[in-house]
């Protein structure tokens, strides 16, 4: 029963991936059809920032003990201008190690610089861009619903379906 | 700048995409397209030429894998690039007068910025070693094809579109879903560190759950047998230069992400062995060919013809990744490389008629083989080709597919497959018939033959699916030193 209430997150993904994916098969409305579309797609959103979270972790931001922000500052400039600089791409490599052991949930085995426990940030980076794709997809789905009610009239399928038919 | 080519090939098209919606002037766009397209080929060539000295791996911003992304070229990566972004630079020389003809003025330069968006994606989901890397580009290719496809002229385009984006969508959803749980059980997303790690994990139910996700996501997108419904009348109503493009060349790419994913990612003794993938493809793929192509025999609209036949074409790769040798391996990446070049040049074929005659319905086609000679010519030569007639590049495919099927000794296997090839006879057959033995339509009687800028790309494609008949060297010798590698990879992860 605790297993069952502890992936209370999972049984929510679950669920509206189903409530999605069916309005997507059942609805003949162009634009429930999307909505289905949109609900399928969250629900991905849902499933990765779930697996990210660490118990008790906060958020993943660098603390300003033992110049930790110059690190920062440096392992940003080797993300923007190439690797010019080799401290900046050691420290960089650093940094990243420290998330590859957040994701595999070694939070405490040996990495020194790692003082608290954090969220591993990567799935919610991730969905970012998902969340991008998601809106274009839609913005997209739209436009070409927009561009079928000009020609046609109507935005349920059968109706258009049915005048295709008998043009 | 030698050792940043692998980046170039994503980064130049990328670029000029934004930058040409800015310029506007459509004149000039489609210069620079063409020329963005060719660079962008010669790059490709370039690469594939230093396969010799092994492969390249490109670390993006100096972050070392597997924390940053790397690009990754090898053989069956190189290889890949090389016929889409050739594939994609012929069919902008070809495109011109067609695009003029069958899109709006106002729409050019954004087409042109479509065309190149679609072929970035393409190419960077051959060579990323990402994989969440191959889900972005997987959506920047999808995203930029439903958009070409709308702007088919008929009102039906739209429509076509819109399923497409929705049966589409669900299937990257699925991919995405597929990566979220195998970065779950390993922590990581590039492909060969998770291959690594998923040989310590014996086999649990998330890994099979990611694999069936992926899986039947890439089906989608390759059109396999039972989830092919969005791709005829995508390919129906997508105006012709866009169906040229797409068909030679975004399934197969979806084809070579499923390699990828099954001969590296997941091992062959996983799907194949512990799985019986290798069955259920075999089936799924007899099936396709066999529906597939049937259904194209009665197809009236010439474009929709070809398209139940790509379906049927896909079958046969995915025949011969499920032989899982490399006999069969070779066959299905070199059958990738020639049918694109088949359909390809046949789509540029169907182009040209529907430049001249303005209408793809066979009742319309009847006699154009005495108006239109050069173009009707073309069409045979290609078909050929797609039927596996001795001398084309079809039949290197072939014969390489069934000399894999018989030494694994799949007899009904072999007998089906040469059976499928009498279905193909049968539509192209029906086309020749149309264009030279049947009295004109007062629509072809009229046409005149198609300009030399259109013939001069078509019949360099369709000459080389002549030229690689002849002379393999090049691509079922690449294709068997990529099989190679392939295997050779997942025998040592094997052994690990």
């Amino acid at each position: 029963m605790t297993d069952f209430l502890g992936l209370y997150n999972y049984w929510i993904v679950i669920f509206l991936m189903m409530t999605g994916f069916y309005i997507v098969i059942a609805r003949e409305n162009l634009i429930k059809t999307i909505i289905g579309l949109n609900i399928f797609q969250t629900s991905v959103f849902l499933l990765y920032i779930t697996m990210g979270k660490v118990n008790g972790g906060t958020a993943p931001i660098l603390k300003g003990s033992h110049s930790g922000e110059s690190h920062g500052a440096e392992g940003h400039g080797a993300e923007s201008h190439g690797a010019e600089s080799h401290g900046a791409e050691s420290h960089g490599a650093e940094h990243g190690q420290e998330l590859h052991a957040a994701a595999e949930g070694h939070l405490d085995s040996g990495v020194e610089a790692v003082t608290e426990i954090y969220s591993n940030p990567i799935p919610s980076v991730l969905m970012l861009t998902a969340i991008v794709v998601g809106i274009a997809t839609t913005a997209l789905a739209l436009a070409l619903v927009v561009r079928i009610r000009e020609e046609y009239g109507t935005i349920e399928e059968d109706e258009i379906l049915e005048m295709d038919r008998n043009s | 700048m030698i050792e940043q080519l692998p980046v170039l090939v994503i980064v130049i098209p990328l670029m000029a995409a934004p930058l040409f919606v800015l310029i506007g002037n459509r004149k000039l766009v489609l210069l620079l397209t063409q020329l963005v397209c060719w660079t962008v080929f010669g790059i490709t060539v370039s690469l594939l030429s230093r396969m010799q000295y092994g492969p390249i791996s490109y670390e993006l911003g100096g972050w070392p894998s597997p924390y940053g992304i790397v690009y990754n070229v090898d053989y069956l990566s190189a290889f890949v690039m090389l016929f889409v972004s050739g594939l994609g630079a012929i069919v902008i020389t070809y495109a011109p007068k067609s695009v003029e003809r069958e899109v709006h003025h106002s729409k050019h330069s954004l087409f042109y910025a479509s065309y190149l968006l679609c072929m970035t994606g393409l190419l960077g989901m051959c060579i990323t070693g990402d994989l969440f890397n191959v889900f972005v580009f997987l959506e920047i290719s999808s995203l930029s094809s439903y958009a070409l496809i709308s702007l088919g002229k008929t009102r039906r385009a739209p429509l076509a579109a819109l399923h497409y984006l929705i049966i589409g969508t669900v299937g990257a959803t699925f991919f995405l879903i597929g990566i979220g749980l195998l970065y779950q059980m390993t922590g990581t997303l590039n492909m060969a560190d998770i291959a690594s790690r998923l040989q310590a994990i014996e086999s649990s139910r998330t890994m099979l759950v990611a694999f069936a996700f992926m899986t039947v996501g890439l089906f989608i997108k390759m059109a396999v047998f039972p989830l092919h419904t969005w791709l005829p009348n995508a390919y129906t109503y997508a105006p012709s230069v866009v169906t040229c493009f797409i068909a030679a060349t975004a399934t197969k790419v979806s084809v070579y992400a499923f390699i990828r994913l099954i001969y590296v990612i997941f091992t062959p003794q996983f799907a194949f062995e512990r799985l019986p993938l290798d069955s259920a493809l075999m089936a799924f793929s007899l099936v396709g060919i066999f529906v597939a192509s049937a259904a194209a025999i009665y197809q009236t609209n010439i474009k929709r013809l070809l398209a139940y036949s790509s379906v049927a074409q896909i079958g046969y790769m995915l025949l011969g990744i499920s032989m899982s040798n490399v006999g069969g391996l070779t066959a299905g990446i070199t059958h990738m490389f020639n049918h694109a070049l088949i359909k390809g040049g046949l789509f540029m074929v169907v182009g040209c008629f529907a430049l001249r005659i303005g209408s793809l319905k066979l009742e319309d086609l009847r006699g154009a083989g005495k108006t239109m000679p050069l173009t009707s010519f073309a069409w045979v030569v290609g078909g050929l080709g797609l039927i596996g007639v001795p001398m084309t590049a079809g039949f290197v495919s072939k014969w390489l597919l069934l000399t894999s099927a018989l030494s694994l000794e799949l007899w009904p296997v072999a007998v089906l497959m040469l059976l499928s090839s009498l279905l193909a006879v049968v539509y192209i057959w029906r086309v020749v018939e149309i264009l030279y033995f049947s009295p004109a339509s007062h629509l072809a009687k009229t046409a005149k033959e198609a300009p030399m800028a259109m013939l001069i790309p078509t019949y360099i494609v369709i000459g080389s699916t002549i030229v690689f008949g002849c002379w393999t060297v090049y691509s079922a010798g690449i294709a068997h030193a990529a099989a190679e590698s392939l295997l050779g990879i997942s025998q040592m992860g094997g052994v690990q």
